[in-house]
């Protein structure tokens, strides 16, 4: 285990390496925006001294390199600093208990984009995989050429597309489930579920081709080893050489593949969350965007890099870990 | 007299390449008695495998049985339904691979594998075929039979593998066990271990066994009978040692006679030479791990070295050393008397010519883009600085130096030749530098017989013309015997013996070379029995454990 140990902290280091250099990028890449938080509040007509005096209070009159190392040791404290918008607020009212920090104006966001991408990720997974060990087992047959051609045609889709279709069949044709999934603090499990679950299709369709793909092609792939075709001289089943001989050596791209399609699943729902005017983060960058309300977007650009990263690690490890040469060394 | 176990009438095999069936087999009829071990030899593409596998009922990917009948113990194979041949593949026909590291599945331990066939087959419970299982380790002479099992595939060695393999079959009690080239892979001194393990497994249980493989000295020792295959027709089948003693078809006899070739023996090396190539207290690591300790030996100017020694006692890393890829971390390497660099980038051009290389695998050291001329023109037009007409003059020369006519084949891809030949384009390729030393890695040991003993002709002319000096590595001893001037015995990173060939092939040797000379198999089928004699049974078993 030694060994595992020391690659799990080798991965580890340069998970943090580089989540420090996407910090840099989101900085710089945020600035760049043309406009500013004070330009946007104050439209068109503002005087330049009002301008100033916003900026002045924001702090956005520091250089560069000042403004970011400050926000970094924020960061590292657990400080993402204060949405410009409440502060501005605030600030318009004449008192400071308005003012919200950017941590509580994401966390129950984040928590409904965990929730959805939880909810996804316990339908597709399963689904992806055994549809994979399915054409695998039926390869080239009519089975396996109708599970690639579904998953083809929902994974070329626009997810609006989906989503509309969804909304028309599910809800509207038969009103199975709401078109709407306005959830909130304090709801219900159940109906958490129930209002979630349109979205959740829509994500399932649109992440399960590639998995499923994945882990056909993994599987053929080894279907030529010479352990393989011992296990058919033994007498296996078709099914058994498949999901005993097969399957635990095809893990690795397989959990890759995953790892990637779960990180989409928190970073790339902005359009099928604004279609279902769901409450999670990806709306909320997007408003954020919309009125330059820098400390949030920051944040969120964060979150969703830790993300990649964090998963892809977890992946890293996991194919690390199915691989008994490294799990039980000579 | 009982009925045959297995029955194979005017078997028709066909394999698919560019959307046409070519036949691989053409009509072979084979039987086998309850209990008895037939050997199957031939060349590669002979059909032997293929053939192994017919008998099972089994073809691969892109491969049919076209005609004829398989009967096993009075089933049809070819016509039984798949849920019938799978109840009797693993429990009472089973199949014992060429490869056991490949055939193991690397994800499960070994004793659940050994396990699955006797439990999918009804045949036994877990606890009872575990115990089992330990019980043909032992008998196996596996080291630490009880424990063994729960390793893994890569935590276990080669010759072992091969035996738990041989347990693994064995597992459901088989009626026929199909052994394909189960040795060729191993070491000669690992091989003795597993071929007596499995005749003293089959003999013990009356398994009846087809036995393929291109060694003839091992199949006189495995089996009753013998059939000799040449591109899928029999050319014949006769008991073992009538086979031996008077084969009746010129090319049986021709197989029996490569073993007969030897390079005269050349003068002795006048003293106060200055060799040729000289290693000086050599030490090397891969990382922390040392892998030579202290080498050195001489190579004289227009004399074949071979060197000789298991996988893994440091001959390629020694060739390595020589050529710079691998710098040594003590020690030099002179040529000629001066001192090479230790890394290839500080040679000089002149430096890098004189030494060239040969490889195991043609397959793999020949870019597969490129066109015989390209790669022969290469080294040409780098080392000598030929261009245009004198550099084709001059690869057309190579060409025939290596008996390949020029113009057919000077545009044709490595894809399109046989294994001897592209062997043939590697020699070219190294000659084309004009050097004055070649290292050869195992260049015979991927080929057939009568295909090696070629390239060791044409390499034994090329030194003749040419005043060549190889250094020839191999853990083969029959090419030692037929082309080396010196010997020197490698062991765990150090030479352990060496010497002019007469002496070294002459007692008293060294503990290790005596092991190993006496390791090779010979066309004797008495000569394992005698040897296992000789060294007394557990002595092996020690070895073995010895080893590991």
């Amino acid at each position: 285990m030694h060994t595992v140990l020391k690659i799990i902290l080798q991965r580890l280091a340069l998970g943090l390496i580089t989540l420090l250099i996407v910090s840099v990028v989101i900085f710089v890449a945020v600035n760049m925006l043309p406009g500013d938080f004070a330009q946007a509040i104050l439209g068109q007509g503002a005087t330049e001294e009002s301008v100033a005096a916003i900026r002045r209070d924001l702090g956005l009159d520091q250089p560069l390199v000042t403004r970011y190392f400050g926000w970094l040791a924020g960061v590292v404290q657990g400080d993402f600093g204060s949405s410009f918008a409440s502060a501005n607020a605030a600030s318009f009212s004449g008192t400071s208990s308005g003012v919200t920090t950017v941590a509580q104006q994401i966390a129950p966001r984040f928590a409904n984009t965990m929730f959805l991408a939880a909810v996804t990720a316990a339908f597709a997974v399963p689904l992806a995989v055994g549809l994979g060990v399915l054409a695998a087992l039926y390869r080239n047959s009519v089975f396996d050429r109708a599970a690639n051609i579904f998953t083809l045609t929902s994974i070329s889709s626009p997810e609006f597309f989906l989503a509309y279709v969804l909304i028309l069949f599910l809800a509207v044709l038969n009103p199975i489930f709401p078109s709407l999934s306005n959830i909130y603090d304090g709801m219900a499990f159940s109906e958490r579920l129930n209002k979630s679950m349109l979205p959740a299709l829509v994500l399932t369709l649109v992440v399960t081709a590639h998995m499923m793909r994945m882990t056909r092609a993994a599987i053929i792939n080894l279907l030529a080893s010479p352990y393989i075709e011992m296990a058919r001289l033994k007498g296996m089943s078709p099914m058994r050489v498949i999901v005993k001989h097969a399957l635990p050596n095809a893990l690795a791209p397989i959990i890759n593949v995953v790892a990637l399609n779960l990180a989409y699943l928190i970073t790339g729902v902005v359009v099928v969350e604004v279609v279902f005017v769901y409450p999670g983060i990806g709306q909320l960058f997007v408003d954020s965007v919309k009125t330059r309300d820098i400390p949030v977007v920051q944040a969120c650009c964060m979150i969703f890099a830790a993300a990649y990263i964090l998963l892809n690690l977890t992946a890293d490890i996991m194919s690390i870990l199915s691989n008994p040469r490294l799990r039980h060394p000579k | 007299m009982t009925e045959p176990l297995l029955k194979m009438r005017g078997v028709e095999i066909e394999g698919r390449s560019d959307e046409t069936w070519n036949p691989i087999i053409n009509g072979v009829d084979l039987t086998l008695q309850r209990g008895e071990v037939l050997g199957l030899i031939g060349e590669s593409g002979a059909g032997k495998s293929t053939m192994g596998l017919a008998a099972m009922g089994y073809t691969r990917d892109g491969v049919r049985i076209s005609g004829g009948s398989v009967e096993f113990d009075g089933i049809d194979l070819l016509t039984a339904s798949a849920a019938v041949k799978r109840d009797l593949l693993g429990k009472r026909i089973a199949y014992v691979a060429q490869s056991a590291a490949a055939s193991f599945n690397p994800a499960h331990r070994l004793i659940d594998q050994h396990v699955e066939a006797p439990m999918q087959h009804g045949v036994m419970d877990r606890s009872e075929s575990e115990e089992d299982g330990m019980e043909l380790y032992r008998k196996l002479r596996l080291p630490n039979p009880d424990e063994i099992g729960f390793r893994y595939p890569h935590q276990v060695s080669g010759g072992q593998l091969q035996r738990a393999m041989t347990a693994m079959a064995m597992s459901c009690r088989p009626d026929l066990i199909i052994f394909d080239e189960p040795t060729t892979a191993l070491d000669v001194t690992t091989q003795i271990e597993v071929l007596s393990a499995i005749r003293d497994i089959v003999t013990q249980f009356r398994t009846a066994a087809i036995y393929i493989t291109h060694d003839l000295a091992v199949v006189a020792q495995m089996s009753d009978r013998i059939k000799v295959l040449l591109k899928g027709d029999e050319v014949e089948t006769s008991d073992t040692r009538t086979m031996l003693d008077a084969p009746t078809q010129e090319y049986t006899k021709s197989l029996w006679a490569v073993r007969s070739f030897e390079r005269p023996k050349k003068p002795a090396i006048a003293t106060g030479a200055v060799p040729l190539v000289s290693i000086k207290n050599v030490d090397a690591s891969y990382g922390t791990a040392k892998v030579l300790h202290d080498v050195s030996f001489d190579m004289h100017a227009g004399r074949t070295v071979a060197v000789v020694g298991e996988s893994g006692s440091g001959k390629s890393t020694t060739a390595r050393c020589i050529t710079g890829l691998l710098p040594p971390t003590a020690g030099q390497i002179l040529l000629e008397g001066e001192t090479l660099p230790a890394n290839y980038k500080k040679r000089s051009k002149d430096q890098l010519r004189q030494v060239q290389m040969i490889y195991q695998m043609a397959d793999t050291a020949l870019n597969p883009r490129m066109s015989i001329g390209q790669i022969i023109a290469r080294p040409v037009q780098f080392y000598l600085g030929l261009t245009g007409a004198e550099k084709r003059k001059r690869v057309d020369q190579l060409l025939e130096q290596i008996e390949l006519e020029p113009t057919e084949y000077y545009n044709r891809l490595p894809s399109e030749l046989s294994g001897g030949q592209k062997q043939r384009i590697g020699i070219a390729r190294a000659l084309a530098a004009e050097p004055k030393f070649i290292i050869c890695d195992e260049v015979t040991s991927a080929l057939d017989q009568l295909v090696a003993e070629g390239i060791l002709r044409l390499l034994a002319d090329l030194q003749d013309d040419l005043g060549l000096t190889y250094m020839f590595i191999t853990h083969d001893l029959a090419t030692v015997r037929a082309i080396a001037d010196e010997v020197v015995v490698m062991k765990d990173g150090r030479v352990v013996e060496q010497g002019p060939k007469a002496e070294m092939f002459k007692p008293p040797h060294h503990a290790y070379t005596d092991l190993l000379l006496s390791s090779v198999p010979e066309m004797d089928p008495d000569w394992l029995t005698n040897l296992l004699e000789e060294r007394g049974v557990d002595n092996i078993g020690d070895a073995a454990v010895g080893k590991m």
